[in-house]
């Protein structure tokens, strides 16, 4: 493969959906089966007039739901198509069985998902909770932090998903990133097509070799014909588990890979904002990591030492890194736009779970910010910090349960 | 000795005789045929073949007298219930 730097990149001005088709456009997506749903519903309208300008060689399918946007996509991948679809909130949960039958079957279906909060009540605006509810499914998760990422990580996806044979999501959020114009490089598809090769199926439909795939599988392994002792339910979930353990190796190796060829590196699981000397580490995931950095310019203004982790995979969830990074620090504030009901922010437990054994003794305080498309302004995220500067002070390392930031 | 050899990564089967392994072990009754009974016996001709036609396992076998492949009968007793006859009766394993 050529590893020559690319030349010929352009500057357009794109908001995040349409980055994210263009993303599409460049992977060479096959098959696309999309249903519209705010703020996700430009991406599928880009996308078909891509196809319909015949600009985009690819069959666009319009289905009557996202169960079925899904389980297209799964039918079509498995032939060997590269597939893509879109959606937001309530399509993700109306899709949320096929996701389970895509990782499970092992297929490197790409999926964005335009983060959006989920109702009751209704609420067409952004958070992350619909994305991260889905994170026990078995996919791999990138959060995107600004509209070049949002493409770049689309392109990088279809390498990684065909590699490791595990389903990418890759997440933005609504509105913020999604309806909001940025200068994006585009690059050609004569360098798209240096990096992403061909998708190789490991399912193949033959009629001279027919199989059956994904077939009722028992809970113990069983002697098949041929007298091959074959996987059990557990072992197929065991190798899905160790994928995605396995996957953090390609994502690097792809984001360097991507980084050699355009410029832009993704050699990491998450994005460091001045941690080498920070003692005061604020996590959050998406844009709101960009919010974040305004916030850690504030403090440290103020002269406090403090540094920000954008956190860009969730899945999987990078433990090792995390406590690397987040060894020296006395003070770990975590702004999660999501909640798991009954405990706490999603990112919080997950960092608390990757600190455990490490020797790390950290006061964790966590906010719930953002839901419902609820702005999330720098000085509040200063103001949440200074708060819990406080509880350092008294050495209370965990908090029962996480603060918000809203009017209640 | 673990299942990683069959080089599999999500589940697949070939059509073949014993895919599922020796599914004759799940059973818990198996079917007895009472030759004296059994219509293509009597008339010495194809006249039923009701039990290899409704077998859902395909373990009954198109000959006079039928044979049932013990290996793979799962004892669902569905040729009893359909045999014109009653010809057959399912019987408790030991």
């Amino acid at each position: 493969m050529n590893k020559k730097i690319a030349r010929k990149t352009s500057t357009w001005i794109l908001d995040g959906n349409h980055a994210a088709a263009q993303g599409v456009k460049l992977s060479r997506v096959q098959v696309i089966a999309a249903y519209p749903i705010t703020p996700q519903t430009p991406v599928t309208e880009k996308l078909s007039e891509f196809v319909e300008r015949k600009e985009l060689d690819a069959q666009y399918v319009a289905v009557e739901s996202e169960h079925s946007a899904l389980a297209v996509c799964t039918s079509a991948s498995m032939v060997g198509a590269r597939t893509f679809t879109a959606t937001s909130s309530h399509g993700l949960a109306y899709m949320h069985e096929m996701l389970h039958w895509a990782a499970g079957a092992r297929l490197p279906v790409v999926l964005a998902c335009v983060n959006r909060a989920i109702g009751a009540p209704w609420n067409v605006l952004n958070d992350q909770q619909d994305s991260v509810s889905q994170r026990d499914t078995g996919w791999i998760q990138i959060y995107a932090r600004n509209n070049q990422e949002i493409l770049d990580s689309i392109i990088q996806a279809y390498r990684i998903a065909e590699s490791v044979y595990v389903p990418v999501m890759v997440c933005y959020d609504g509105y913020v990133l999604s309806h909001t114009e940025m200068p994006v490089d585009v690059p050609s598809q004569k360098d798209v097509d240096k990096f992403l090769p061909s998708y190789k199926p490991h399912t193949i439909l033959d009629p001279a070799n027919p199989k059956n795939y994904n077939l009722v599988t028992l809970a113990n392994p069983r002697v098949n014909a041929e007298g091959v002792l074959c996987h059990g339910y557990m072992e197929l979930r065991y190798l899905l588990q160790e994928a995605l353990q396995n996957s953090r190796e390609t994502i690097i190796k792809v984001g360097q890979e991507f980084g050699e060829l355009f410029g832009r590196s993704y050699a990491n699981m998450f994005w460091e904002n001045r941690l080498d000397d920070a003692d005061v580490v604020i996590v959050a995931m998406g844009s709101l990591a960009m919010e974040a950095i305004v916030a850690a310019d504030m403090l440290r203004e103020a002269g406090h030492k403090v540094g920000v982790l954008g956190l860009r995979v969730f899945r999987p969830f990078p433990k090792a890194d995390v406590a690397k990074a987040l060894k020296k620090s006395r003070l770990v504030v975590i702004f999660d736009k999501n909640i798991s009901y009954g405990l706490e922010g999603a990112t919080c437990s997950e960092i608390k779970s990757a600190l455990y054994g490490r020797s790390v003794r950290a006061v964790i305080r966590n906010f719930i910010v953002g839901l419902g498309g609820r702005d999330v302004k720098a000085r509040e995220m200063v103001d949440a910090v200074n708060k819990s500067l406080l509880s350092v002070k008294e050495g209370d390392l965990n908090a029962e349960y996480p603060e918000w930031i809203c009017a209640i | 000795m673990g299942t990683r050899d069959c080089q599999h990564i999500c589940d697949e089967s070939s059509p073949a005789v014993g895919e599922a392994g020796k599914t004759g072990e799940w059973r818990d009754s198996f079917p007895v045929i009472d030759l004296e009974k059994c219509l293509l016996v009597r008339q010495n001709k194809p006249s039923c073949f009701l039990c290899w036609l409704y077998c859902p396992d395909a373990v009954i076998s198109r000959t006079i007298p039928v044979q049932i492949d013990m290996e793979y009968c799962k004892g669902c007793g569905i040729c009893a219930q359909i045999c014109p006859a009653h010809a057959i009766t399912m019987v408790h394993e030991e």
